[in-house]
């Protein structure tokens, strides 16, 4: 199986995409809750999490050893590691398996640091192809003023440091993440992701999602309803 | 040496001028791949060529973390691709290019051959492969030595060597017992290699003779490549 293709999974796989500020961490966990408190099993996995991959990313990262070629690399190594550890058994098993940040993040962001878009679809071609894959898309504008108006802080490779766009951290993050939305587009195409208008306001988007997930949710298996509501699941 | 990649090459990276070498020599560990990079050094330092060598997870970047992954039950194949990836990236846009530009002859202990050769042992496509190592720059020549896995075998025993769990491939259950792993994968390693040579043209030489015969057939196939006047001297070449 690849990214381009179904997968055969009994589970199901749902993803979030989108800049830094757009929303779709805070959309993925009221999911989550959501999911939960409707009685169905759910994974959840994000993006550089890897424990096998962690400490080297932080050392590249802290001493500033990374190039485009190997910080797309290790990200990719890092996606490996959890797609065959966090998100493989758990669709085997049935499970919802929610994703902060998909192989489109590398898509998009890889390809402005100059890889070449071909090299990196190939790196993810061994990737489960979502059932889902929601893209919260933003303004530049909106995206600034969250971060700025939050507790979150401009990283350094978030902002697009690396390549030298800007000396301003702020400058530097709008150019980048200009440039990211763009590729964005041009994935959201290529791989049909759901396009969410996230301007508008949280509980706004949420019931958006929420109606989105609810089709996928056909045929799982929910645990802790009453055992007449659960009788009614197993046999519907 | 002319910049050329096996796939996209890597961006950002400056090509232009490379007046060294990069040579590679690959093959099973007990071939002598150590050994013979280091006679090479030796001998074309004598000649006053400037060398550099190089080797797999020996980047700042990977080092430490692969050898951790390693130790680890949760190496998979995939996983295990692209972590040597990204160790090789970081060694040819960190060490080997810089000293390619500044015209040393790179010698390096096994290279994309290995790696490919690892992968599609434990099943991964070999189209995937060659496309991952896409970035890679191709060397100018490579010299694959070539045993075969019961020598391969008895040369690391005697030694008091040990069979690597790597490298009986363990960790995809070829077989119940590390003797029997261990010849079955390297089996498979040496069919991958063969397939290799096909497809990018390198150099096998019988390792089975011994390491003179081995060392001064390298030292003639390099001295034809560098300049065969430059090493003509009191000595034939052999030392």
């Amino acid at each position: 199986m690849t990214i381009r293709e179904p997968h055969r999974y009994p589970g199901r796989l749902i993803v979030v995409e989108g800049i830094d500020g757009s929303g779709k961490s805070t959309q993925l966990s009221l999911l989550q809750t959501f999911l939960q408190s409707e009685g169905y099993d759910v994974s959840f996995t994000e993006w550089n999490s890897s424990p096998i991959v962690k400490d080297t990313t932080k050392r590249g990262k802290k001493k500033n050893l990374f190039t485009p070629t190997t910080f797309s690399l290790i990200h990719a190594t890092d996606f490996a590691d959890r797609h065959e550890q966090s998100i493989l058994p758990p669709l085997q098993a049935g499970l919802i398996v929610l994703a902060d940040r998909f192989a489109y993040t590398a898509f998009a962001r890889d390809a402005v640091r100059g890889c070449d878009r071909d090299w990196i679809r190939n790196l993810y071609d061994f990737a489960t192809r979502p059932d889902l894959a929601l893209y919260f898309r933003v303004d530049i504008d909106t995206s600034v003023a969250r971060i700025m108006g939050g507790r979150m802080q401009l990283k350094y490779h978030e902002a697009g440091m690396d390549l030298g766009l800007s000396p301003d951290p702020i400058q530097s993050f709008r150019l980048f993440q200009s440039k990211v939305l763009e590729e964005y587009d041009g994935i959201t195409n290529e791989f049909g992701l759901t396009v969410i208008d996230a301007k508008r306001s949280v509980v706004e988007q949420q019931r958006e999602v929420r109606k989105l997930v609810k089709p996928l949710l056909k045929g799982l298996r929910r645990h802790g309803l009453p055992r007449s509501a659960a009788k009614t699941t197993v046999e519907a | 040496m002319e910049a050329r990649f096996y796939g996209a090459g890597l961006p950002k990276c400056d090509t232009a001028s490379l007046p060294g070498h990069l040579v590679v020599l690959e093959g099973a560990d007990g071939v002598g791949r150590s050994t013979h990079i280091e006679l090479l050094q030796g001998w074309l330092e004598g000649h006053g060529f400037a060398v550099a060598t190089t080797g797999m997870v020996r980047s700042e970047l990977t080092r430490k973390g692969i050898k951790a992954a390693k130790e680890g039950h949760n190496f998979d194949r995939t996983t295990m691709a692209l972590f040597y990836a990204t160790d090789l990236a970081d060694r040819i846009e960190n060490e080997i290019m810089p000293a390619l530009r500044s015209g040393f002859i790179v010698l390096a202990d096994r290279y994309v051959d290995t790696m490919m050769a690892r992968g599609a042992a434990r099943g991964l496509d070999r189209e995937w492969l060659a496309r991952l190592y896409g970035f890679a720059l191709m060397p100018e020549r490579t010299f694959f030595l070539r045993l075969d896995p019961d020598e391969l075998i008895r040369r690391t025993l005697r030694r008091g060597g040990e069979l690597d769990y790597w490298e009986s491939g363990r960790d995809i259950g070829l077989a119940p017992d590390l003797y029997t792993s261990f010849r079955k994968y390297q089996a498979l390693i040496l069919e991958e290699f063969d397939r290799l040579g096909e497809r990018y043209g390198f150099t096998t030489v019988d390792a089975s003779h011994g390491v003179e015969e081995v060392q001064a057939e390298l030292r003639r196939e390099l001295a034809a490549m560098l300049d065969p006047s430059m090493f003509v001297t009191a000595h034939d070449g052999t030392d």
